[in-house]
């Protein structure tokens, strides 16, 4: 990890106003991020996880948003920064692959022809033709055979995984210094998974791509991240490297989200361990830690809302938002051998 | 297999959908063999999984099964009895012993009706209740399936997505079924709610004796849930088996790739495997 950050969001707030008052989305998210670095942020719908990646890129303005903190690109500030400013940033300094890829691309228009565009709107002197072969070229290198004759399909005539190819060859285009990747394998089937994130890496590894990977599978992060976030309700709760969050994970919520899974690697239990409740309303968030009303470890001081803070002496870099003490979290997150919230009812 | 006769019998399920062209006469000039061949049996409140990727044909085989589709060809045996290509008619009686479970809970309950009809619509259709007396059984239903007595005369869009999936469980228990095809039930749910969900249809196969066809791509659930399972792959069924046995000792080379592919939520586990892949020894 480089000292040297490249992103830098300082204590992002977003807010809708709606007929029910204020929805808090995103309630105070602080990270950096370096070069060559994959940050994973993990949650629940409706945990914010979209909803920060969006602000970042200036997508979720609108008179009803009430945006707040600082998002800093290198030198430039995003947050305030006018229409053409951001234009010159999407696509061009920060590169973005959405979920669906059935209904990223425009389906009247070639597939070539949406990539061509893209570059052709950043680099006016770029003729149509190298743009072209810039758009072959990029196809290729994301692993879609036949590039050359592909680039005049339609996006009907790709496949799930080769229009999420597509994408990312077209968030690639213009060279971005960041990607951000939300669920970008959420859709497609696992085999196809397994080289949409093997091509993620190798382009993080050979471009020196800083990546924000945001996913709730904990199976996927696994895979590809070298730091995770870990969302709840908008606020982070727990953050650190991957190894820290798989093997000392600190928060209750990551304990459930970890002891929840079907896992192939372990004898099947006769119960799957579970969270029960269900995540709070934004409108009305509960005081204190938004988990405490599912958390069967709450006590008396849940009631005040932790700050995000390292909590254990030998990792400075490991922060959490939970109030049990370190001792008392190894203990309790013990469910049967396995980490898990708690015993299966 | 269990000991006994098995309550769902499937023998070389097929079906072909025609690919037809032509301006004035429709002509057939070939076909997509979505189900090609495909047989298992289902014992008695046990489950099988049927897993496969998208395409592979495992919803065609649900459908077909259940005669919501009409077989090309093939057997399907309902507690012996032969239910394909039986008229609607013949049918009726035996659509309250067979409930199917949808993928996605925004799609698959009517918007305009309140969830009390929603769920109580089979009871009264099938003439097992009506008035106060239906009233009474759905609110318990709600209650069985965790939601609350209260939540009669709402609508579904003022569910979440988990709350969506209970309501559709509750329509396809409400007749006590013998057979429950859930088709990707959890999917669309989030890691947290998949765990309810699943522990649900686990008590609710405990305590009314239901047999499953649970239909997923993701072989962890799968795994979890099933008794046996087969593995599905272009129309056909490449290996099946006990749930532990094809998910740690498969045999055939699509169920080996199709393992490999799952992501291991452990890290060091992963990096492992990919410097295995990566190295090939």
């Amino acid at each position: 990890m480089s000292p040297q950050a490249l992103l830098s969001v300082k204590d992002l707030r977003v807010g809708f106003a709606t007929e029910g008052g204020l929805l808090q989305a995103v309630g105070g998210v602080s990270f950096d991020l370096a070069a060559g670095e994959v940050l994973a942020i993990v949650g629940e719908s409706g945990s914010g996880k979209s909803v920060t990646a969006q602000t970042i890129l200036g997508l979720t303005r609108s008179p009803n948003a009430r945006i707040e903190g600082s998002v800093r690109l290198r030198d430039a500030e995003l947050l305030d920064a006018g229409e053409d400013e951001l234009r010159k940033v999407r696509g061009e300094r920060i590169g973005m692959v959405f979920q669906d890829p059935m209904t990223s691309f425009n389906p009247v228009y070639r597939v070539g022809a949406q990539i061509v565009e893209a570059i052709r709107a950043h680099r006016h002197d770029v003729s149509s033709q190298a743009a072209n072969d810039r758009a072959v070229e990029l196809l290729d290198s994301v692993g879609i055979p036949d590039a050359e004759r592909r680039v005049d399909d339609y996006p009907h005539e790709f496949s799930g995984g080769m229009r999420q190819r597509a994408m990312i060859a077209m968030a690639l285009s213009l060279e971005p210094e960041v990607l951000i990747a939300d669920e970008p394998t959420t859709a497609l089937d696992v085999t196809i998974q397994a080289q949409i994130l093997r091509l993620l890496e190798g382009l993080n590894r050979e471009r020196n791509l800083a990546t924000i990977l945001i996913t709730h599978d904990l199976g996927v992060v696994a895979e590809v991240a070298d730091r995770v976030m870990v969302m709840y309700a908008g606020r982070v709760v727990e953050e650190g490297t991957l190894d820290e969050i798989f093997y000392d994970p600190q928060h209750p919520y990551t304990w459930g989200l970890l002891g929840s899974l079907t896992r192939l690697d372990r004898p099947r239990p006769a119960r799957l361990p579970q969270i029960s409740g269900a995540p709070p309303s934004l409108l009305a968030p509960p005081t204190g830690c938004a988990f405490r009303p599912r958390c069967p470890h709450e006590f008396g001081k849940c009631a005040e809302l932790p700050a995000l803070e390292a909590r254990l002496a030998d990792a400075p870099s490991h922060c959490d938002r939970c109030w049990l003490s370190p001792e008392r979290k190894r203990e309790k997150r013990q469910v049967a051998g396995q980490i898990g919230l708690e015993a299966p009812a | 297999m269990a000991t006994g006769e098995p309550l769902l019998e499937v023998t070389d399920l097929v079906k072909h959908f025609p690919i037809k062209e032509g301006l004035l006469i429709d002509r057939e000039v070939d076909q997509v063999r979505a189900v090609d061949g495909v047989s298992f049996s289902v014992a008695r409140g046990q489950t099988l999984g049927l897993v496969g990727e998208s395409g592979s044909g495992k919803s065609t085989v649900c459908r077909a099964m259940l005669q919501l589709l009409k077989p090309t060809a093939g057997s399907v045996r309902f507690e012996g009895e032969e239910i394909a290509g039986l008229s609607r008619r013949r049918l009726r009686p035996l659509r309250r012993e067979m409930q199917m479970i949808f993928q996605d809970p925004y799609a698959s309950l009517n918007p305009r009706k309140r969830v009390g009809q929603i769920v109580g619509d089979p009871l009264k259709l099938q003439g097992v209740a009506s008035g106060g007396q239906l009233r009474t059984q759905v609110q318990e239903l709600l209650e069985r399936v965790g939601l609350s007595s209260e939540h009669y005369d709402r609508y579904p869009h003022e569910f979440s997505g988990g709350q969506r999936q209970r309501i559709g469980i509750a329509r396809a228990v409400a007749l006590k079924p013998k057979l429950v095809v859930a088709d990707e039930p959890v999917s669309a749910l989030d890691v947290s709610i998949q765990a309810q969900i699943i522990n649900l249809l686990d008590d609710l196969q405990d305590e009314l004796g239901l047999t499953y066809v649970f239909v997923a791509h993701d072989i962890g659930v799968v795994r979890h849930i099933s008794d046996r399972v087969a593995v599905m792959h272009e129309g056909k069924i490449v290996e099946q088996g006990s749930a532990d046995q094809v998910c740690e000792h498969p045999t055939d080379a699509y169920t080996k790739k199709l393992l490999a592919a799952v992501p291991i939520p452990d890290p060091r586990e992963s990096r492992a495997r990919r410097q295995g892949a990566a190295s090939p020894s």
